[in-house]
Formats: structure tokens, C-alpha cells, sequence
């Protein structure tokens, strides 16, 4: 009975190489065997891990990138985290596309990015598009998520805050559309589709409930743009249909500003489109702190980039070693945590919480005197002080 | 044994003097912060230790892992190692003793082994203890640096190649019937997941070391739908990688390649027993099994052992058994650790024992014993200066 399989197998496998010229069609199939297998399209290629080790795509960026980037390397280094760094820097003067492509070609071998931002010259030609709007948009990095919470140790006048922000960020205003239709008459296009739309709100829903909260609230500005932010509205009711355990409702974009900066307390999770969630992001950081505290992260369904939340560039503060750390630092923590290195991830991230909470050692952008490298040495000596990683590696 | 004693309390007394001097190495690191290969970098997180398993195998491989062992207390390197010993030939494997093994793997999931022999008569087991640890961790990927030694000279010097095999699948299959008596079918398995993965981690190995060029043997020609689904599979995944040229070559062409100009290739990519015979001949070229390392990778773990994988039975106990490879693939493996410090202390005081030429093992030509050699290395550890 064996034996005739095997045989009955063989004669199948050789039957393709009896119709000849095998080489040339390889591919196109010729039997309904090959069909089968035949390789569809692109596939994602699994991420660059071996061994335990992980490579993660470092883009620099502009202004105070770089320099938070290397303490970011030389933290890791000293923290034995299993991950390799491979550098793609991006020149933002240049007009061509090269850079930015090769940056995304990285990111689509490696999986993971950990990134600063790329400054955008505004006053290049509009074919020049935002490098970093290029790269969201070409890895389908479609989910930006923020999560603003108060730390102890800083000063501000809202305490205890602890909002996500969930951001669509792949179309809407960011469409790069925009045409002279008539001279002095411009058009920009805002897009919203009803599948990114769906597949935002999808994504906040499944965040609030993991992260175990209760409402969801929706930013709009359906009242004047009534079919275009209607339409995500009706998408976010459709699928906070089915998640009866968490609350939902909607609110303004304006009236929302207003209310976070008067009454913060009410917001758990938030999702919106793409500008209102730069707006808003931006007010929220500002709550609790600044630009330099928050950490953002870009997810797709294949890929996922790292970043600062509210995405400065600080051209006016680099290389004077006084920016604030803390927000890369936290962005790497979210890394870790996305390559399941949670150990990692907490160990630093305890680390950061100790320096600015019990040590106090502050940057100026939040009254503080210490300078960049102060905060970083100080993060080190509170992982060396936490004793040896016990945990299983 | 007093000059023993006396070392390991410079070595304790060294690291007492570095935990007070925290301070001024972490602002001496943070100056070199964007030269992170320095090899002058301070070690990391010196209070953590490492486990690591270890299979020391048959033939030498007990004989290699003391000097490992040996080399590793003279330089402080802070790692520990769990034990096993797994042999097919002594009756010393078991289930159990697999699945020991296995556990203790995923705990540490970095391991450093010698051979486990295989003996040639079948009795009843296709897969060897061999082949079944490697497919229980899925160690997909084997990669042999043949590097030449400054110092030993041999008819190809200054050679620098990386050779990347697919270890799980192709003629290792272990899947062989005789169909009808005196006709046995084996089964080579090439399939497109694993032809990809393989093709991936060599360009991934490449851009992580700065390499320029892979290389994809093959036997396509002859084989056109198993090879070729596998060249196709590396033309694929090339495309990712705009800035490595991408090349193949057939196997007998590069065989011929190698012994003749093998300075052509830099980082080369192929099936199972391609792979198990280029790796043979690429030590050849560069002074034999005992000099050149090598490590296999899933995803997950990570073995390190010698390049070309053989017991060497005939030289057990003689005390003649070459450790430089075991003794570098350590060193890889403290790199891979985040003990790059430790890594180049080893791997530098090996080379410096080599280059001076004074003391070799037969196989490279000298006199002098196992232990000959590991003392020699470990007088050569440059210990970290006290600042």
C-alpha cells in the first residue's frame, strides 16, 4: 500500500518535468499540482529575529533625533536588550525619493522602526511630500497611538491624567491631494473611507477593551462636514455595536479642546481622523507635560514605527544636550514591549519613572536643571541599582 | 595552583575597583556613545549573569568545553553553564535526557555544544539525537565565518567568506523507503516558507555585518523544480535588499570556485547538504576543522559550535584536540550575550596565541598539547585597565 503511494507520488512529481521546459514557465504552473503552490503576489517576509535577537530599523531624523537616538543606543547596550540596531539615515534637503525609500524597504525587512522625526521643508515644490507622512502612508501604518498620563513627579496643572489616542493616520487631510482648480482657488482633498474607517475604530474598541477601559469617545466635526466625518461617525456606531461592555459617544472637535483643557478627567479613550488627532494629540501632551514626555507609536497590520508622540523635530534645541529624553526613552519601552521583550521594557521603563518621580532630575523644558546626559546616566544607575535581571532570558 | 589563586584575586579586586567607579565609566561610555564596536566600551550590566546550556557532545567535545570553561574563569566572563551530556555512541541519550535538554534551552535560550556522533548503521531511527534537536529548536540556520588567522599561513590567506545553510530540511529529511526491493528512494524536501526564511536571514546576516554580496549555490540545472524553487525563493526575497548584489552559482562550479579564486565570495546561501560540504571545504581551506567556528539560529535560539562538525574520536584523551574553534565560537557567543567586552578579550587573546605562532596544536603544525594552548590563552587575556 506504501509503495504504490510513493510510486503514484513520484510519477505526479515527475509530470511537470515530462511537459518540459519547466525552467522557463516556473511560476506560471503547467500542472495542477504546481498551480497549487504557485506564489501568489508579496508576501510579508517573517521579521529579522534570530536567536533571540532582534533587528530594528533606527531612522535618526532631524534636530534632536540623533542625539536621543544614540542614548537610546547606548542605553539598550548597557541594558543588554536583545536588539540590533541597523541605521538608515534620511537627508531631508534632498528632493528625490531614494532615502526615504530605502528607509521604507529597511522598515519592510526588519518589521520595526524606532525613529525621529524628518523635517519637512516647506517651502520645496508640493511634489516634495512629508518624508514622514511617505513612510506611514506606504507601510499602511494606519493606528497612532498615544497614551498621555500625568507623571507624579512633574509639575502641571491637571493631575492624574490618563487618556488614550487613538489617531487615523493614512488619509483624511494627510491625502496629499490638493489642486489649483482655478487660479487663486485651491482644493485639498480630505478622503475617509468607510474600510479605514471601520478598521480605526475596530482597532480602538479591541485597544479599550485589552487595556480593560470604558468609553470610547469619537472626535468629529460631523455638523459641517456631514458626509465626509458622518461617514466615520457611523462607522465608529457600527462598531461600537459590538462591544456592548464599553460606552461609546461622540464629540466635537472644538468643544473637545475646550473640554480637555478644562475638564480632562472625562476622556478614556479617544479615537478620530488624522488632523483633529494631531490637534488634539498635541493639546494632550501638553497637559501633561510637553512635547518631551509622551511616547507614540504607528501600527499596521504588518508593521509598527516608533516615535515621539507629538513628532518635533526641536531644530532650535539640538545639540545642546538639554532636550528631554524621557518621550524617546518611553518610545523604546514601547518597542520592547511590541517585540515581546517585556522585561526589558519594564526594567528601563521603571528606571525612567524612578529618575523623574524619586530622583526629581529634570530637564528645562520642565523646570528641572539637569542636562540630556544627566537623565540618561541617571536612568542607567537606577537599572544598576535594581539589581541583577532575574527574570528568565 | 598558587599563581591560579593569586589571579583570580587581582580579578576580584579589579571588579571591586570598577563597582566603585561607576561614575566616571558611565561618562567615559557616554563620550563613545556613537562608536558603539569600540572594543574599549565598558561591559554592561556587570552584576548580571548569564546561563547557558551546554551539550559537550562525543570525541573531544568534553576535552573543548573544559577549555572553554578554563578560558572563561581566567577572563571573569559571567556566565554559567548548565550541563548535559547526550551521546548516541556512549548510551547516553535518551527521551528524557532530549527533553532535559530541551527545557533547559528555552529557559537560556543560548547554547554552546560539540558533536553528537551519529553512527553510520541504521537501526531502526532515521533522524539522528543530532538532526532531532535541531528540528525540535528549529535551528534553521547555520552559518560558518571562514575567516584566515594572521599568522598561520596557508595556500589562501586573507580570506573572509560567511557560509549560510539551511539546516532543517532538503536530502536531511530523513525521509527514505525502498519502494520496491533494491530501489530506496530518499526524499530531499525543499519547500518555498523555508527556501525564504533561509534566503532572508542570509541578506538580514549581510546588512547586519556590512557584508556587500550573497551568493545562492544551488543545483537547479539538474534539480530544476526542488533547487530551482529554491533560487527562485532568494531572487524573491533579494528584492528587498537593493544594496547587496545577488548572485548564484552552481554547486560543482563552486566548489571549483573556492579551492581556485575563493576571494569572489562574500556571503554565500544554500540548501542542506550543499551547505554540509562547503563548510567542510571552507575550513580546509583555512586550517582544518579545529580553527573555524560556527552557530546555528531559529528564531528563538542560539547554538554555537565548531564550523565543521566532527567528533575527532580518534583524538580523545590524547590531549591534542585544537581549541581555537570552540574557543571563538565562545567568543561569538558572549557577543550575541551583549558581552561584547568579554567577547573581544577572548577572541583577541585566541588570535594572539595563533599570530605569535609559539604555541600550536598538531594540527596546525606544533608540538604543543590541548592544554598548552588554553594556558597560553589564558595569559594572554588582557584584563580591563583600572581606572
Amino acid at each position: 500500500m506504501a509503495t504504490s503511494r510513493a510510486v503514484l507520488s513520484l510519477s505526479k512529481a515527475l509530470k511537470p518535468v515530462r511537459l518540459g521546459n519547466t525552467v522557463k514557465v516556473f511560476g506560471t504552473a503547467l500542472s495542477t499540482q504546481r498551480e497549487k503552490s504557485t506564489y501568489t503576489g508579496k508576501s510579508i517576509p517573517p521579521p529579522a529575529r534570530y536567536g533571540g535577537r532582534h533587528t530594528v530599523t533606527l531612522i535618526p531624523g532631524d534636530g534632536i533625533g540623533p542625539e536621543l537616538l544614540n542614548h537610546v543606543r547606548e542605553l539598550f547596550r548597557f541594558s543588554c536588550v536583545p536588539v540590533d540596531f541597523e541605521v538608515v539615515n534620511v537627508n531631508s534637503s534632498l528632493t528625490n525619493e531614494d532615502d526615504i525609500n530605502n528607509a521604507i524597504t529597511a522598515i519592510r525587512r526588519n518589521g520595526v522602526a524606532l525613529k525621529g522625526n524628518i523635517e519637512t521643508n516647506h517651502t520645496l515644490p508640493p511634489s516634495h511630500k512629508s518624508r514622514n507622512n511617505l513612510l506611514r502612508t506606504s507601510l499602511d501604518l494606519y493606528a497612532n497611538v498615544m497614551h498621555c498620563q500625568s507623571l507624579p513627579g512633574v509639575q502641571t496643572r491637571h493631575k492624574n491624567i490618563d487618556i488614550i489616542i487613538i489617531r487615523e493616520n493614512t488619509e483624511g487631510e494627510y491625502s496629499s491631494l490638493e489642486h489649483e482648480s482655478v487660479p487663486g482657488v485651491v482644493e485639498s482633498l480630505k478622503i475617509i473611507t468607510r474600510n479605514n474607517s471601520l478598521r480605526i475604530a475596530e482597532y480602538a474598541f479591541k485597544l479599550a477593551r485589552e487595556k480593560g477601559r470604558r468609553r470610547v469617545t469619537a472626535v468629529h466635526k460631523a455638523n459641517i462636514m456631514k458626509l465626509g466625518d458622518g461617514l466615520f461617525l457611523q462607522c465608529c456606531k457600527e462598531v461600537a455595536a459590538g462591544y456592548p461592555d464599553i460606552a461609546f459617544d461622540s464629540m466635537i472637535v472644538d468643544n473637545t479642546t475646550m473640554q480637555l483643557v478644562s475638564k480632562p478627567h472625562q476622556f478614556d479613550v479617544m479615537v478620530m481622523p488624522n488632523l483633529y488627532g494631531n490637534v488634539v494629540s498635541n493639546v494632550c501632551a501638553g497637559l501633561v507635560g510637553g512635547p518631551g514626555l509622551v511616547p507614540g507609536a504607528n501600527y499596521g497590520n504588518d508593521y509598527a514605527v516608533f516615535e515621539t508622540a507629538t513628532r518635533n523635530t526641536g531644530k532650535s534645541i539640538a545639540g545642546r544636550n538639554i532636550a528631554n529624553p524621557t518621550a524617546m526613552l518611553l518610545a523604546s519601552c514601547l518597542m520592547l514591549d511590541h517585540l515581546k521583550l517585556h522585561e526589558y521594557a519594564s526594567m528601563i521603563r521603571n528606571a525612567i519613572f524612578t529618575t523623574m518621580n524619586e530622583t526629581q532630575l529634570h530637564t528645562a523644558d520642565i523646570g528641572g536643571q539637569g542636562t540630556t546626559s544627566e537623565v540618561v546616566q541617571s536612568v542607567m544607575r537606577n537599572i544598576k541599582s535594581s539589581g541583577p535581571l532575574t527574570a528568565e532570558l | 595552583m598558587m599563581a591560579a589563586a593569586l589571579r583570580r584575586n587581582l580579578v576580584s579586586l579589579a571588579k571591586g575597583l570598577t563597582g566603585a567607579a561607576i561614575k566616571p565609566l558611565c561618562v567615559r561610555s557616554l563620550s563613545l556613545s556613537t562608536n558603539q564596536n569600540a572594543s574599549d566600551t565598558p561591559p554592561a550590566r556587570a552584576d548580571s549573569t548569564f546561563k547557558v546550556t551546554m551539550v559537550p557532545g562525543d570525541g573531544v567535545g568534553p576535552e573543548l568545553m573544559m577549555a572553554v570553561k578554563e578560558v572563561f574563569k581566567g577572563a571573569d566572563v559571567p556566565v554559567e553553564f548548565e550541563e548535559f551530556h547526550l551521546s548516541e555512541v556512549q548510551n547516553m541519550a535518551s527521551e528524557e535526557k532530549l527533553d532535559q535538554v530541551l527545557t533547559s534551552m528555552k529557559n537560556n535560550k543560548v547554547a554552546i555544544k560539540g558533536k553528537i556522533h551519529t553512527p553510520m548503521e541504521y537501526k531502526g531511527e532515521l533522524a539522528s539525537y543530532e538532526m532531532r534537536l535541531r528540528r525540535k529548536l528549529d535551528l534553521f540556520a547555520n552559518v560558518v565565518h571562514v575567516n584566515s588567522l594572521p599568522g598561520y599561513s596557508t595556500r589562501h590567506n586573507n580570506l573572509d567568506l560567511v557560509i549560510i545553510r539551511e539546516q532543517t530540511e532538503g536530502e536531511y529529511s530523513s525521509l527514505e523507503h525502498e519502494s520496491v526491493t533494491g530501489v530506496v528512494e530518499c526524499l530531499k524536501i525543499i519547500t518555498r516558507e523555508k527556501s525564504r526564511r533561509i534566503a532572508k536571514f542570509a541578506f538580514d546576516y549581510a546588512t547586519k555585518k556590512g557584508r556587500s554580496k550573497v551568493t545562492a549555490v544551488h543545483k537547479a540545472n539538474i534539480m530544476k523544480l526542488g533547487d530551482g524553487l529554491f533560487l527562485q525563493s532568494c531572487a524573491e526575497v533579494a528584492e528587498l535588499y537593493p544594496k547587496i548584489k545577488y548572485e548564484n552559482i552552481i554547486i560543482d562550479n563552486c566548489c571549483m570556485q573556492l579551492v581556485q579564486n575563493p576571494y569572489q565570495f562574500d556571503v554565500l546561501v544554500m540548501p542542506n547538504l550543499y551547505g554540509n560540504i562547503i563548510d567542510n571545504l571552507a575550513a580546509g581551506l583555512v586550517g582544518g576543522a579545529g580553527v573555524v567556528p560556527g552557530e546555528s539560529y531559529s528564531a528563538e535560539y542560539a547554538v554555537f559550535e565548531t564550523g565543521a562538525r566532527h567528533p575527532f574520536a580518534q583524538a580523545v584523551g590524547r590531549n591534542i584536540a585544537n581549541p581555537t574553534a570552540m574557543l571563538l565560537s565562545a567568543a561569538n557567543m558572549l557577543r550575541h550575550l551583549n558581552l561584547e567586552y568579554h567577547s573581544n578579550m577572548v577572541s583577541e587573546a585566541v588570535k594572539k596565541v595563533i599570530k605569535q605562532g609559539k604555541v600550536r596544536t598538531r594540527d596546525l603544525g606544533g608540538y604543543s598539547t590541548t592544554g598548552d594552548f588554553v594556558r597560553a590563552v589564558v595569559a594572554n587575556l588582557r584584563h580591563r585597565p583600572v581606572c
